[in-house]
C-alpha cells in the first residue's frame, strides 16, 4: 500500500475545462457538487482506501523567523500570483494507477450546469518509511 | 453495559480515593484505570454493586503504582512513610473536582480534557477521537495538564465561571466520535447545577438544553445547515424547550442576571415562537441589549444587530451594523475582521432588496467561514442570489 496526497488548488492549477466560479452555479447544483465529494469519500472508507480529508481557508499567511528576541515577521494575505491550496484527500492505494485513476473520479465532480468540472489535481506520493527488507 | 452508569461514578469514586489520601494525580490514573477495566468486565460479568467494584478496583490500581514508586523511591534513596491522608475537604467532592479541572491555570484544551476524563468518564481514546487528534496526543495533553494542577490546594470554592466556560466550551466546540459530546455537556451542566446553588449555572444549562432542542431540526438528510427561520419547528424537541424554559424562569427570578441566563432568554424567545413570524424580536433586541451590556462582545454586537433587522427593518439592522463597524475598527485593522460579519451585511441588503450587493457580500463570507457546512450554505446563498438576479 502507499499513500498519496491528491491536492486541490484555490489558484496555482491549471483552469478546469468548466471553470465557473461556485457562486455563480444553481444552488442545486451546488448541493449536487457537495454530495459527489461525499460519497466518493464514503465509498473510499468502504473500499478502505481513505485515510483523510481537509478543507483549508483561502486566507494563510506566510511567516518566517526574523532573528534572535524579534517577532517573526508576516507577509500575508497571499498575493494574487501565490500558488493557494483549497483542500486534499489522502488515500491509501495499491498503486499509482490506482490513485491517478481515483483523482480523475475525484475531477469529475460536477459544476456549473451539472457538468464535471474537469478541474486539475495534483497526485503527490508520501515519502514512507524505509523498508526492512533492503536487499 | 450501562457505560453512562460508569461515567457518573467517576468524579464520586475519585473523590473517595482522594479522601483515602491519594492525590488527584495519582488517584485520576488509577480511576481511568478501573475505567478501563470495567468497560472490559463488565459486559460478561455486571457486578451487583458498580461504585464499590470500581472503588476496590480503582484503590488496588492507586496501591499497586504506589508500591512500585515506593519500591523505585527506596532504591534510590531511603524515605519516610506515606505521610497519613489530611482531614477531609470542606467543599462538596464532586464541585471541587470540577474547580480542579477548570482551574485558570490550564488552557482550554486542556481544561476540557481534563474535565472530560476526570469529572465526565471518557476514556483518553474517547477524546482524542472527539477532538480529532492523535490518542498521544491527548494522553500528553491530560498528564500535562495534571502537572500543571499537581499544587493547586482546594480549601474554599474556585470561580464557578470558569467552569461554566469550560462546559460552554465541551457543548459548543464538540466535533465527532462515538461520544455525543453535546449531550455529555448538558448531563456535566446538569451534575453542576445540582452542586453548586448559582443562577448562571442554571443559565448555561437552560441555554444548552434550548438549543439542542433544534438539533434534529438544523441539518438537512444530506449534510446541510438549515438556518433557524426555516427549521421545521415541528421536529423541535417540546421536552426539552419546556425543561430549558422552566429552569430559565426559576433562575433569572433570583435576579441575578448573567450572559447565560441572557442568552437563554434569546433562545427560549426563539423555541416560543409557534412560527418565524410570530418571533417577538422587539423582547429580543432587549436581551441583546441587556447582553452588550454584561460582556460588550462584538459577536453579541453584530449578532444584536440581526436581531435590530427583523425588529425595526433592515436599514435600522444596517445602521446598527455600521455602528459597530466604527467602534471595532481598529481591531479589524490589523487583519482580524470579525467572522460572519459579511455574512449578517448579506442577510440584511438582501432583506433591503440590494440583491447584488447581498450576493457579493455573500461569496466573501463563505471565503470567510469557518467551517465547511457554513461555507457551502453561504456559497448556496450567493448562488441562490445570482440566479434570482440573471433571470
Amino acid at each position: 500500500m502507499a499513500k498519496y496526497l491528491l491536492l486541490k488548488h484555490y489558484r496555482g492549477a491549471p483552469a478546469p475545462v468548466n471553470d465557473v466560479p461556485m457562486d455563480q452555479w444553481k444552488p442545486e447544483e451546488i448541493s449536487a457538487h457537495v454530495k459527489y465529494m461525499q460519497d466518493f469519500a464514503a465509498r473510499l472508507e468502504g473500499t478502505g482506501e481513505f485515510v483523510d480529508a481537509q478543507a483549508l481557508s483561502p486566507e494563510g499567511t506566510f511567516v518566517r523567523y526574523d532573528g534572535e528576541g524579534r517577532p517573526p515577521v508576516t507577509d500575508g494575505p497571499f498575493a494574487e500570483t501565490k500558488d493557494l491550496i483549497a483542500g486534499w484527500m489522502v488515500i491509501d492505494v495499491d498503486s499509482h494507477e490506482r490513485a491517478v485513476e481515483l483523482a480523475g473520479e475525484l475531477s469529475a465532480a460536477p459544476g456549473a450546469g451539472g457538468r464535471p468540472i474537469h478541474e486539475w489535481l495534483e497526485v503527490r506520493p508520501f515519502l514512507t518509511a524505509p523498508p526492512t527488507i533492503t536487499e | 453495559m450501562d457505560e453512562a452508569l460508569l461515567r457518573s461514578l467517576t468524579p464520586s469514586v475519585l473523590a473517595i480515593l482522594g479522601r483515602r489520601g491519594a492525590d488527584f494525580a495519582a488517584a485520576e490514573d488509577a480511576v481511568q484505570e478501573a475505567l478501563l477495566e470495567a468497560l472490559r468486565v463488565w459486559p460478561d460479568h455486571r457486578p451487583r454493586d458498580p461504585k464499590g467494584w470500581l472503588v476496590t478496583v480503582a484503590w488496588r490500581k492507586f496501591l499497586d503504582a504506589a508500591r512500585a514508586e515506593t519500591a523505585r523511591r527506596r532504591r534510590e534513596e531511603r524515605v519516610e512513610e506515606e505521610p497519613a491522608p489530611g482531614p477531609a475537604p470542606a467543599v462538596d467532592d464532586t464541585l471541587q473536582l470540577y474547580f480542579l479541572c477548570a482551574h485558570p491555570s490550564l488552557t482550554p484544551s486542556s481544561a476540557v480534557a481534563l474535565t472530560l476524563r476526570a469529572v465526565g468518564g471518557l476514556t483518553t481514546r474517547q477524546i482524542a477521537r472527539a477532538y480529532l487528534v492523535p490518542e498521544a496526543t491527548m494522553a500528553q495533553r491530560i498528564s500535562r495538564a495534571k502537572r500543571t494542577v499537581a499544587g493547586v490546594r482546594l480549601d474554599r470554592p474556585g470561580d464557578v465561571a470558569t467552569v461554566l466556560r469550560v462546559l460552554y466550551l465541551v457543548f459548543n466546540e464538540g466535533y465527532s466520535g462515538d461520544v455525543d459530546l453535546a449531550a455529555e455537556a448538558i448531563r456535566l451542566t446538569r451534575q453542576l447545577a445540582v452542586a453548586v446553588d448559582h443562577p448562571e449555572a442554571a443559565g448555561l444549562l437552560a441555554l444548552m438544553l434550548l438549543h439542542h432542542a433544534r438539533r434534529a431540526a438544523r441539518t438537512a438528510p444530506d449534510g446541510s445547515l438549515v438556518p433557524l427561520a426555516e427549521q421545521d419547528r415541528g421536529r423541535w424537541d417540546a421536552g426539552l424547550i419546556a425543561e430549558g424554559i422552566g429552569i430559565l424562569r426559576a433562575a433569572l427570578a433570583r435576579d441575578r442576571l448573567g450572559e447565560f441566563q441572557a442568552q437563554a432568554a434569546i433562545a427560549a424567545l426563539h423555541a416560543d415562537a409557534p412560527t418565524v413570524e410570530e418571533t417577538d424580536w422587539v423582547q429580543i433586541v432587549e436581551w441583546y441589549d441587556e447582553l452588550v451590556r454584561l460582556t460588550d462582545s462584538p459577536v453579541v454586537r453584530l449578532n444584536r444587530a440581526v436581531a435590530v433587522g427583523e425588529a425595526d427593518g433592515p436599514r435600522a439592522g444596517l445602521a446598527a451594523l455600521a455602528a459597530l463597524e466604527d467602534s471595532s475598527r481598529s481591531a479589524s485593522d490589523r487583519g482580524h475582521p470579525m467572522p460572519r460579519h459579511a455574512a449578517v451585511a448579506a442577510y440584511l441588503h438582501e432583506r433591503d432588496g440590494d440583491l447584488a450587493t447581498a450576493a457579493r457580500l455573500y461569496a466573501e463570507a463563505a471565503g470567510k467561514a469557518p467551517n465547511l457546512a457554513e461555507r457551502d450554505h453561504l456559497t448556496r446563498q450567493a448562488a441562490r442570489l445570482n440566479a434570482r438576479r440573471h433571470r
